[in-house]
């Protein structure tokens, strides 16, 4: 019997043993490694690397480059959590009525979530571009001067959040069109006999029983924002200047361009770190809101 | 919101829709337009006109590139599938303190940028001699997604009854048995979300194959597509014939698939 127990355990164990080597060899090993080449000067090729102690992380401490990625990173990721969860939670209270057009709205605001942020990135050049591109084409109308759309750093910054935004609040929006189908209709009926209002109707039933779905978005939301990456390459490459890097974009750029990968590798852990405090925060606060309801 | 007449309604909405599908309008009417002709991005050619998709294909080597991208997403899309679903099933019915660390374990890979560990992870790829070979970038690919596959399954598993794998075990069945006899059969819905979900992000993927596929001969759409609208500048109009044809099968593979699209990310997201 015993012996029965132990081949059951060995067979359960063989089961999962394939996923935890491929994640343990191509995922634990490189961060593992990532931390000890952020300890040191490697440049990406040479054979030799010195370690240098602390020096990378005193350094990406005073960087105003990395300052300016760190606040962006957070614009990015706040951003895209605030603006699609609220854009998304919208579109699907109207798109949850019944009406002439319904399912090709749906699809039309979905269908972008299957482009690449890259591709995606790269047409919106035919939109922004100085001159013949659509948007100041369209303003050519009205009489108005164009204007270089992405020269400006506030500009910049607000338009990826906004393309970002456009191409992937469908994804918000599914996850409470399903979230809202959830909800009993019988609440809804029975607050109608006590002729409650649709503000409060919304404010008491809707978005108390939409929590999973609002946990679940502001999370990935959140994380995809922090990780922002190809949308930035394709529209404005970090500039101008450094102005509209992402930690990501920074990253890539210390790398390719700068071959300082040992300073890379730090850029990379101080990422990962934030990240993860940033998520381990959120979900705990969602987690502590569930206790107390 | 009930006040409005549904007529309003269904203006409002094709009006919004509309602008979410306006950069793909414009792309087409640039790809489908003579590069001589300077008339407005908004308005459609009104003649016919294919040569940028010609040029996009033999200059581009779209071709070429759609072949490697069905390759790395099937590839990944089936190790994905059938390492997840074995290591799910464990994980979902074993309730201990290893097991459920373990989990924990797992999803916490879901944190890691990938571009946090790339300098490493190149480094690494560069000492197996996995650059430029499919099979490194499938291995990675898999890995870091995973966790989200483990995750579906291990869900999906939770709610099949445990009753079955007993009367299985009466019989005799041992765990792989069991698996393959009873479990997996009942795996095809979520099977589907996985498959969707992570094989439109290995399809659409930048990063890695920017890193680990650097030979022009296996180019994935996405890199092909990059290489196309930074090396010809001018010739916007076959760049853009190209960004329309990358995003045309992912089109038409959405249109049939809708249903399966939705509810994959959304029961995927909130359970």
């Amino acid at each position: 019997m015993t012996w029965r127990k132990t081949a059951a355990r060995v067979q359960l164990a063989a089961m999962v043993a394939p996923a935890l080597l491929l994640i343990g060899v191509f995922v634990f090993y490189p961060l593992l490694r990532g931390i000890r080449i952020s300890f040191t000067d490697w440049n990406g090729y040479s054979q030799h690397d010195h370690f240098i102690g602390l020096d990378n992380y005193r350094k990406l401490a005073v960087d105003p480059n990395v300052r300016t990625a760190f606040v962006n990173t957070l614009l990015y990721g706040v951003g895209s959590a605030v603006i699609q969860n609220v854009w998304g939670l919208l579109y699907a209270l109207l798109l949850n009525r019944n009406f002439f057009g319904r399912n090709a709205a749906r699809a039309a605001v979905y269908l972008p979530v299957m482009v690449s942020g890259l591709i995606m990135g790269y047409i919106w050049y035919f939109l922004l571009q100085y001159s013949g591109g659509a948007l100041n084409d369209a303003r050519s109308l009205f009489g108005a001067a164009p204007v270089d759309w992405l020269a400006d750093k506030h500009r910049a910054i607000s338009l990826i959040l906004f393309i970002s935004s456009l191409q992937f609040v469908g994804q918000a929006m599914v996850i409470y069109l399903a979230g809202l189908q959830r909800i009993p209709r019988m609440y809804y009926e029975a607050a109608e006999i006590d002729g409650i209002g649709w503000w409060s109707k919304f404010r008491h039933i809707t978005l108390p029983l939409l929590s999973p779905a609002i946990m679940a978005n502001v999370t990935l939301k959140l994380i995809g924002g922090l990780q922002l990456f190809d949308l930035i390459v394709a529209l404005t490459g970090g500039g101008p200047g450094f102005s509209t890097h992402s930690f990501s974009t920074l990253i890539n750029y210390t790398y390719f361009t700068s071959q300082n990968a040992g300073y890379s590798s730090s850029l990379g852990i101080a990422l990962f770190l934030f990240i993860m405090a940033v998520t381990v925060g959120v979900n705990r606060y969602f987690y502590r809101r569930e206790v107390e309801h | 919101m009930s006040r409005f007449p549904k007529w309003a309604v269904s203006v409002i909405a094709i009006g919004l829709a509309a602008i979410h599908l306006l950069p793909l309008y414009i792309a087409a009417t640039v790809a489908f337009k003579k590069t001589t002709d300077l008339s407005s991005r908004w308005r459609f050619p009104g003649y016919f006109y294919l040569d940028h998709f010609k040029q996009a294909f033999t200059e581009g080597h779209l071709l070429r590139a759609f072949s490697n991208t069905v390759v790395l997403t099937v590839a990944t899309a089936l190790l994905l599938v059938l390492i997840g679903s074995v290591a799910a099933y464990p994980l979902s019915r074993v309730k201990t303190k290893l097991s459920r660390g373990v989990m924990n374990a797992i999803l916490g890979v879901m944190m890691i940028p990938t571009l946090s560990v790339i300098v490493p992870l190149y480094s690494f790829m560069h000492q197996l001699h996995a650059l430029n070979t499919y099979w490194g970038i499938v291995l990675v690919s898999t890995a870091f997604n995973l966790p989200l596959g483990i995750f579906l399954y291990a869900n999906f598993i939770n709610t099949i009854p445990k009753e079955l794998d007993e009367a299985a075990k009466v019989d005799g069945c041992g765990h792989y048995r069991l698996f393959f006899r009873i479990i997996l059969p009942q795996l095809k819905p979520v099977t589907a979300a996985v498959v969707i979900l992570k094989g439109l992000k290995v399809w659409n993927e930048y990063e890695f194959p920017l890193y680990f596929l650097q030979k022009p001969q296996n180019q994935t759409i996405t890199l092909a597509i990059s290489h196309f609208f930074s090396d010809t500048s001018s010739d916007f109009g076959s760049a853009s014939a190209a960004a329309v044809l990358a995003v045309l099968p992912v089109t038409v593979i959405f249109l049939a698939l809708q249903k399966y699209f939705v509810s994959g990310l959304s029961d995927g997201a909130i359970k």
